[in-house]
């Protein structure tokens, strides 16, 4: 029988059926930042445990740190503490960590597949829900808590149930000023935010297929979004040339074997899905949200719904995010003043996105009222952005540069909205309070979009701008 | 402990309406307060922006002081993979959540914490949230064996996959125990990839 890569990755690594009825489920690499781990460390500590296979966990430092003045210690004693326990941890448990030391400091997951190592076939976990995006090199990517980090630092392993699989097939073309953004904001529109609950998501179609890995990270990035847990592109010819030189990919006549069993580990021709969603690329358009999550969401030349539209439960939500928001149903989403422009994230902050934002930051000057900033999403992407002169295009129109993090996506740094500041964003989470401040209001949309809306000073159709 | 000190075969305890379908993570405990190397101080945070904005939030309401069981809507718990959430309600008092579905990591880390999170039907759960908001001093039993919710003298049907229920019911919900009783066979496993192998 036909089997797909779930299938097969899945057989691959159990290890064992447990009494529950879940799979004993080995994790092949295992990533791991400052925030949720410092309590799993504990546990083991608690429990006189040790990290079982301590060659596949890999740590870095994203979520607090500073993207302004990086000096240590830092300004505020609380991401301090946070950087002192993962030096800590990672030390007296002999892990890697990759600190701005090593000039492979990043977002967790955009130096995962940057670094080669994420891999196709593997089984992926980080104390993440954003762990999904590995799943564009043809991974099984999935978030998990700090407990299970744990599990996963002592055994190796997790109790998982195995997911049901949707394929979601994008056919078509994009049109220009359209992304993967887009894209997967299109997808979540269309399957609803909770429609992925229960299902990984098997990315596919000729839109998918024609997908550099930059733009395919961005569509798994935010399967979570879709409530899916893990969402995967199938390995070709792209994943390989992705991955040929990476610093932890296999090299020499290895890489020809690596290559040859992950090309392998792909889901066969005629496999039955559970469920098969799709979407015609080419009417995709840019895409804005207007609410508090990422389901809400219309294109650029549309009109925010009515909640009176909607099915009877959804409606509360609605109103209440047109209160939060401030807008009223009717109203276009273009022209939508905004605050604060932020480039960067796991999702967004790849250079071939940072080259997208640029493109457009060529064309104007960030408005008065708008404070901008470009994150890059690792010290990697940052060098070759600037190796490329990014970093005075944006200088240049009013964008700040900063050093790379996590920052505006959660606000747990100084980069926070203040009161209801309205930010245009290219980050995957629209939820109150996201971006730090608890009246914040936070618009996600593609990098493009979000320098357009910078230099426009509110949200532009970014066709209009590269025409 | 024995595996008795754990089993959630059943939840008893008052109830706490939390109307509204999509509520995340980050409504539950905002990023900021996630900067602690621990969980315990956690309790205190839970729905703090939404409480101070909102003087009617229910975790507000002096009605449903030391209530254990959060009946909730749709896709409660979507969003980031933070356990410092269900930490969070956990040490506010909460025992056990019923909804009508949660966000897949979300659930995991509340069978983590030997929380167990039932399904319900749309029409049961807004007839509980508006019972319990009539009588809340009044006792809601989870019955996750039975996979029913009894309120008063309704009972109304609450699932709960086979896999966590099993390991609420059988106590197997601290995993770590379990999955090193695996052995060699973890590396066993290991050792036939490829990729850990060597290619
Ligand atoms: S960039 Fe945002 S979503 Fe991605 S890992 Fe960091 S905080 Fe999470």
């Amino acid at each position: 029988m036909a089997r797909t890569l779930l299938d097969k990755v899945w057989e691959a690594h159990t290890v064992r059926t447990l009494p529950s009825g879940q799979t004993q489920l080995l994790i092949g690499l295992h990533l791991i930042h400052e925030v949720t781990t410092p309590q799993a460390f504990q546990m083991l500590r608690d429990g006189k445990l040790k990290v079982r296979m301590p060659e596949r966990t890999f740590g870095t430092l994203d979520h607090i740190i500073p993207t302004a003045d990086q000096t240590r210690p830092y300004a505020d004693p609380m991401a301090e503490e946070m950087a002192v326990h993962m030096y800590r941890n990672t030390k007296d448990f002999g892990l890697p960590l990759f600190d701005m030391s090593t000039g492979r400091q990043g977002i967790v997951h955009v130096i995962g597949p940057e670094l080669g190592l994420t891999q196709p076939g593997m089984t992926i976990a980080c104390g993440d829900s954003h762990t999904s995006t590995h799943g564009a090199v043809g991974a099984i990517a999935f978030g998990i808590g700090t407990t299970q980090v744990r599990d996963v630092l002592a055994t190796q392993c997790l109790a998982m149930a195995k997911p049901k699989l949707r394929q979601v097939r994008v056919e078509g073309a994009l049109a220009k000023g359209v992304y993967a953004k887009d894209v997967i904001l299109a997808i979540i529109g269309k399957l609803g935010v909770k429609g992925g609950v229960g299902y990984a998501y098997e990315y596919a179609g000729r839109v998918i297929e024609h997908m550099t890995m930059e733009e395919r990270l961005t569509v798994c990035n935010m399967s979570i979004e879709g409530g899916a847990r893990c969402g995967y592109v199938n390995p070709d010819a792209t994943t390989i040339e992705y991955l040929r030189g990476r610093p932890y990919a296999p090299a020499g006549a290895a890489f020809d074997k690596a290559a040859a069993w992950w090309k392998s580990m792909a889901t066969e021709p005629g496999v039955a899905f559970d469920d098969v969603a799709r979407l015609d690329g080419g009417a995709i358009e840019p895409v804005v949200t207007w609410g508090i999550n990422p389901g809400m969401s219309v294109g650029v030349s549309q009109k925010i719904p009515s909640p009176d539209a909607q099915p009877e439960p959804e409606r509360p939500t609605f109103r209440e995010a047109l209160a939060h928001m401030g807008f009223e149903a009717g109203q276009p989403i273009k022209g939508a003043r905004i605050d604060v422009a932020f480039v960067g994230s796991c999702t967004n902050g790849r250079l071939s996105d940072l080259r997208a934002a640029a493109e457009v930051a060529k064309k104007g000057k960030v408005a008065k009222h708008v404070r901008a900033l470009i994150v890059p999403g690792s010290q990697q992407v940052a060098k070759a952005a600037e190796a490329e002169g990014l970093h005075e295009i944006f200088q240049a129109a009013g964008f700040q540069w900063r050093k790379a993090g996590c920052s505006m996506c959660l606000g747990m740094n100084d980069d926070k909205l203040q009161g209801r500041e309205m930010s245009a964003s290219s980050s995957n989470r629209n939820f109150i309070g996201r971006q730090g401040s608890p009246t914040g209001r936070t618009l996600l949309m593609s990098p493009a979009m979000v320098a357009a809306a910078a230099i426009t000073g509110a949200v532009a159709d970014v066709r209009e701008i590269l025409r | 402990m024995s595996p008795t000190d754990f089993a959630r075969r059943q939840v008893t305890g008052r109830g706490l309406p939390l109307p509204g379908n999509d509520i995340d993570t980050d409504r539950i405990i905002p990023a900021r307060f996630l900067k602690e190397v621990t969980f315990e101080g956690m309790g205190e945070h839970a729905f703090e922006d939404a409480r101070k904005q909102n003087p009617e939030h229910p975790f507000n309401s002096p009605a449903y002081k030391g209530a254990s069981v959060l009946v909730v809507g749709q896709n409660f718990g979507c969003g980031s993979s933070r356990e410092h959430a269900p930490q969070a309600l956990m040490r506010w008092g909460i025992r056990a959540i019923v909804g009508g579905s949660f966000g897949e990591i979300f659930f995991g880390n509340c069978v983590m914490l030997g929380i167990p999170c039932l399904v319900a039907s749309q029409a049961d759960l807004e007839w509980l949230q508006k019972a319990i908001g009539r009588a809340p001093q009044q006792p809601v039993t989870v019955d996750v064996e039975k996979q029913e919710v009894r309120f008063a003298d309704r009972v109304i049907k609450a699932t709960v996959p086979d896999g966590p229920r099993n390991q609420l019911v059988g106590g197997t919900w601290d995993s770590t125990a379990v999955l090193l009783e695996a052995g060699a066979a973890i590396e066993a496993t290991a050792g036939k990839l490829p990729y850990v192998r060597g290619f």
